[in-house]
């Protein structure tokens, strides 16, 4: 019995060691281990030993099984692991083929300069607000200390639709409202669309957008005006940039002033961009006038505040070196793919 | 305004500074500089020369060989020049040197033109003599300086000096962005005293003494103002026996300087003073004025007038005129009459300076189309004191100069001169705003260079009559950190209550609007919003539809830009059809703008403005995938009810059976369809277009960020597909909704699987296929739960006279 085993075992292996194919291997283990295998004829044939040995036998008969499986997974593993790598190096493909894009659309860069503009200033505490596009001449220009007649009016030719009812021509009117709602302390940036009767051109446009920044509170400072737009111009422009205050005139502000960043191009030693002079212009400010206060029913005597005022396709310009302003409002695909 | 820097230092003799650090400077200190342009630029080795001897070339007819002495030997030169004679004394160039143009006064190079020794027809030339217009300027500037050839000095002149500065051009002109509060700065002497506040030097204004003849002036001329309300001074002094000739040079040289034309010592004269002191002052000949008498008043409704420039202008009762006894003379503050215009036949002149409503001025300039020098000033409103101050320097002048002499006295009519209102001093207050530590003695010292008052009694500061613009603390404050110096004033963060910064949540709406869209594949665009009239039409919207109702802009850009949108279309089609024809494939874009719609025609009071958003697209995609971005938006809102798409949109500029109210709870929140092929044919767009709006305010009080988990489903579901032959106008939407109706509580969902019209099936029926799914959510489900539900669905389904396929 013990030879017909190691026969047995012997030939299995054999057979195991010559197979060059999954199926043939499987072939053996029902020829050997199977319920009609081999093996198990040995054990069939268990009733014919005498009752002492058949422990003895039992466990030969195991061992062999044991050795037999083993060696056979062991090939089919091998044998696995070949097909794997045949049928990997089947499927080898160029990488540089191109990927395939889901071809998403690309936002206007007046916006991304916008979200820009509004996560800096929401870090600041501001809260972003709305007024009309079409609004009362009285917020546009009067609550502004313009009134009719005004010189400054020629500055900003305006859109009339009647005698009191204009197309804004500056987001400044939305200080007033929001004053107006006598929630102090005020922090907010108002942007949006405004219009002045400019034909169309590189530089021009009849329509396009502003930013307004107001904060009214006690002890605000012209200090305070300077440190906050210099930490802008830093989040926006770049940690390097440095700003100048020059001074200005604006109605509805008083000290009122123009700013300039250091040219982020060149650095301020001077360019093309920046005309040579190493800075560029981007916003206008001031502390806001006492009569505009007063007007909104806020006490000039107990609060102050400042304002600015951000011409955002200025800064979609600057930033991204657009030279003609009419492609902003032309929507040509190639260009918006761009941002 | 352009000025020379020599004219602003004749006033603060003691500024020393280079023109860029002048530049910089006056620009901090808030007298904008845009730019400067030294006027000997290119004017290099440029000396006077006396022509010595003149001899024929030899070779050539044209030209001539000069010996000229240039002060340190003589040099030849040869000229082609005919203008010049042998003792003559003419600006030359030595070899080496640079002048700034040709002598065909043509554009100047920008590096002007060099200048060297050579031969011309064989004979050697060490030199050039200049034309004025290679010196860089014309006979505008220079009226002396011959019509062609050779400018000529004086014969005073020395040789060998430099011919650049005996023509005044050792100078630099500035270029002064004024702005609009500070009309005492239109004028030299107002930027000479912001000039020596801002460098710290004094200010030295010139010394007005008017030496009289000794007749009075009321003799010779009587004024009356009757409208004191636009005319708060008139001022009227005589000057006699007037000789009109050339003024001096350095008057010619500072009005050229100016970009001021010189034309005869009396023009001259009132043009230098307007330039010195910003008033503007008129001349009329005394001999046209009748009766001798000015009277001050509005012109009648429908008058005619003819202007010294000899146009005919249209009065209203409205203009205030100047009038003589019988006559208008001249519209006040804007231009004079052509019957009392100055000619050099003049003998006796009559001088005005006066301060006019600056408002009223503004408007009868604007309605005469005639915007003059004059009216640009006084619209500003102009100060009393100095129309007196002004009419005395041009007296001065006109007897210093010989021009003629002055009759004693001046006709005043003046109303009470408003003085500025006292500012209470608090140098602490100031420091406060500021965010400063600026010392009383520091501001007290501003307030001096700058004229203002210091009332140390009452500790207040009143600003002089020129200073129109301050009238409060923040005006005071203002000036103290002008002087003190922005740059100076330190830097800080606001330190009051803390506030939250927040996006509100229509603009968080439309945030998720952007982020859809452009997952979906539209890139954003901008529209203008004002359109013409006409897009209705190309829209074909009927001619009684409310649309046509829109805002009018009354002073529009053009046809094109003269309505405020009513809809949002116009804006997506124009911009789809650029890409169109620009060849541009698949192209999506959506946008995000108001529209404005008028609560009343016409317009008194704001219009409603709603914010749309619309996308558009050509190319790959259909009706579909447009439904499928508005599905996915509705999604990322939070809207989970099921939006209804009514076919009966009633859009007439939508292909009329590809169009869909798009209906969330009952209202309808926006629609979406096939553009008409018309209508894209009045677009020039060959190919099918695709359109959605969304009424963002209706979309804005649906949707929520607010999210709640349901928990992921633990019991199986089961499915059953069923296949109908359906009558041809049934709606999908109406199988859905009975299915949704009769499934019950365990229904899951049901979804098309197929849907086809053809051979198969019979005319005037489509098949349709849906794959329907049941699920508890506690247990799993029992063969007789679904067969029950199955067999109600189904029911209703052969209700809708629908045949089940098997």
């Amino acid at each position: 019995m013990k030879e017909k085993l190691e026969q047995i075992k012997a030939e299995a292996l054999k057979q195991i060691e010559n197979s060059d194919a999954l199926e043939k291997l499987n072939e053996i283990r029902i020829n050997y281990l199977g319920k009609k295998g081999e093996l198990t004829a040995v054990l069939k044939s268990m009733k014919d030993v005498a009752p002492h040995e058949r422990p003895k036998i039992g466990q030969m008969v195991n061992d062999t099984r044991e050795e037999i499986e083993r060696v056979l997974e062991q090939h089919i593993g091998q044998m696995e692991k070949a097909l794997r790598e045949a049928k990997m190096k089947k499927e080898v493909i160029d990488v540089t083929l191109p990927g395939k894009k889901n071809n998403v659309g690309h936002r206007h860069p007046n916006t991304i300069a916008l979200e820009e503009v509004e996560r800096i200033f929401i870090g600041m505490g501001y809260e972003v607000v709305e007024g009309p596009e079409v609004e009362k001449d009285y917020y546009n220009f009067e609550a502004l200390n313009i009134p009719k007649d005004h010189p400054a009016r020629d500055e900003q030719d305006t859109f009339y639709i009647t005698e009191d009812i204009v197309l804004r021509t500056q987001t400044s009117p939305v200080q007033v409202r929001e004053m107006e709602k006598g929630k102090l302390p005020v922090r907010m940036i108002a942007p949006g669309r405004v219009f002045r009767s400019d034909e169309v051109d590189a530089t021009h446009s009849p329509s396009f957008h502003q930013i307004e920044g107001l904060v009214v509170d006690k002890n605000i400072t012209f200090a305070d005006l300077k440190g906050t737009l210099a930490e802008f111009a830093k989040e926006l422009f770049g940690e390097d940039t440095k700003v100048k205050f020059r001074p200005h005139h604006f109605p509805f502000t008083e000290p009122s002033a123009e700013v300039d960043v250091t040219c982020f191009k060149c650095g301020g030693k001077g360019c093309r961009f920046c005309k040579g002079s190493g800075w560029i212009e981007i916003l206008g400010c001031g502390m806001v006038h006492p009569d505009v206060l007063k007007r909104c029913d806020i006490d000039p005597d107990e609060y102050s505040g400042f304002a600015f005022g951000v011409g955002l396709e200025r800064i979609a310009l600057l930033k991204y070196e657009i030279d003609d302003m009419r492609l902003l409002y032309e929507n040509d695909s190639r260009f918006l793919k761009q941002f | 305004m352009n000025t020379a820097l020599s004219w602003i230092k004749a006033y603060v003799p003691d500024l020393e500074c280079s023109d860029q650090e002048y530049f910089d400077k006056m620009t901090l200190s808030g007298t904008k500089v845009e730019g400067y342009e030294r006027l000997d630029k290119n004017l290099e080795k440029i000396v006077v020369g006396q022509i010595e001897k003149i001899e024929r070339h030899p070779d050539a007819d044209k030209l001539i060989v000069c010996q000229v002495n240039v002060g340190n030997g003589t040099i030849q030169i040869v000229t082609g020049a005919s203008n010049v004679k042998e003792g003559d004394k003419v600006p030359v160039v030595l070899d080496g040197g640079k002048v700034a143009g040709g002598h065909d006064g043509g554009p100047l190079p920008e590096d002007g033109i060099k200048i060297k020794a050579g031969k011309l027809r064989g004979v050697p030339s060490d030199g050039m003599m200049c034309s004025i217009e290679e010196l860089g300027s014309d006979r505008n500037m220079y009226p002396e300086a011959p019509e062609e050839g050779i400018y000529i000095f004086p014969e005073d002149v020395k040789t060998g000096a430099d011919a650049v500065e005996l023509l005044g051009l050792r100078d630099t002109v500035f270029e002064y962005e004024v702005t609009s509060n500070r009309v005492d700065c239109y004028s030299i002497l107002g930027i000479a005293r912001e000039a020596a506040a801002t460098f710290r030097k004094p200010f030295v204004p010139p010394v007005v003494e008017v030496k009289e003849n000794g007749e009075d002036v009321n003799s010779y001329i009587a004024v009356e103002v009757e409208d004191k309300d636009l005319c708060t001074r008139y001022c009227a002094r005589v000057c006699k026996n007037i000789k009109i000739g050339p003024s001096p040079e350095w008057m010619q040289r500072r009005l050229a300087a100016s970009g001021i034309r010189p034309i005869n010592n009396l023009v001259d004269i009132t043009n230098y003073v307007m330039e010195e002191y910003g008033q503007p002052m008129h001349a009329f000949d005394l001999d046209t004025v009748a009766g001798n008498k000015i009277i001050v008043r509005r012109a009648k409704d429908g008058e005619e007038f003819q202007t010294l420039d000899g146009q005919i202008r249209k009065l209203d009762s409205d203009i205030l005129m100047i009038c003589d006894a019988e006559k208008e003379i001249g519209i006040a503050g804007i231009m004079g009459g052509e019957n009392s215009k100055i000619t050099d036949q003049v003998k006796t002149v009559l001088f005005e300076a006066a301060t006019f409503n600056g408002a009223n001025i503004r408007r009868s300039a604007k309605r005469l189309g005639l915007r003059t020098d004059a009216s640009g000033k006084f619209e500003k409103g102009l100060d009393p004191n100095n129309a007196k101050a002004a009419i005395d320097r041009a007296c001065q002048l006109i007897q210093e100069l010989g021009c003629g002499e002055v009759v004693g006295g001046t006709v005043d009519a003046c109303e009470p001169i408003k003085e500025n209102p006292s500012v209470k001093f608090e140098p602490e207050r100031i420091n406060k705003f500021l965010g400063t530590d600026i010392s009383k003695e520091e501001m007290l010292t501003i307030f001096k260079m700058l004229e203002f008052e210091y009332d140390e009694e009452r500790s207040e500061i009143k600003a002089p009559s020129f200073r129109q613009d301050i009238g409060c603390f923040a005006d005071i404050a203002e000036e103290v950190a002008r002087f003190y110096g922005y740059d100076k004033i330190p830097v800080s963060l606001p330190n009051g209550e803390a506030t939250t910064g927040k996006l509100p949540f229509k603009l968080r709406v439309e945030e998720k609007a952007r982020e859809i869209a452009e997952f979906c594949g539209f890139s954003q665009g901008m529209c203008y919003s004002f359109e013409s009239p006409k897009v209705f039409d190309k829209l074909m919207l009927p001619k009684d539809s409310g649309y046509r109702n829109a805002v009018k802009i009354s002073n529009p850009l053009g046809e094109d830009f003269s309505i405020m949108r009513t809809l949002s279309l116009n804006g997506m089609l124009t911009s789809l059809s650029v890409n169109y024809n620009r060849r541009n494939k698949n192209v999506r874009l959506y946008e995000l703008g108001n529209v404005y719609l008028p609560k009343q025609m016409p317009v008194s009071e704001l219009p409603e403005e709603r914010m749309q958003f619309t996308l558009g697209m050509y190319g790959e995609g259909d009706f579909f995938t447009m439904k499928g971005v508005v599905e996915e938006f509705f999604d990322s809102l939070g809207m989970k009810k099921k939006a209804v798409y009514d076919p009966k949109a009633g859009k007439e500029y939508l292909h009329p059976g590809r169009q869909a109210n798009i209906i969330y709870q009952g209202e309808t929140v926006g629609y979406l369809g096939e553009v008409h092929p018309e209508v894209c044919d009045n677009y020039e767009i060959g190919t099918k277009t695709y359109v959605a709006v969304l009424d963002m305010p209706k979309i804005v009080a649906f949707a929520t960020f607010d999210r709640k988990y349901e928990g992921i489903a633990k019991y199986p579901a089961v499915t059953r597909d069923i296949s109908m032959v359906v009558p041809k106008n049934i709606l999908v939407g109406q199988i859905e909704e009975m299915i949704t109706q009769r499934g019950g509580k365990i229904l899951e969902s049901c979804s098309l699987f197929d849907i086809y019209e053809g051979a198969q099936i019979r005319e005037g029926f489509k098949s349709v296929a849906y794959s329907i799914s049941f699920r508890a959510k506690d247990r799993t489900l029992e063969e007789a739960d679904v067969s029950a539900a199955m067999k109600k669905i189904l029911n209703g389904l052969e209700s809708m006279g629908i045949e089940l396929r098997s």
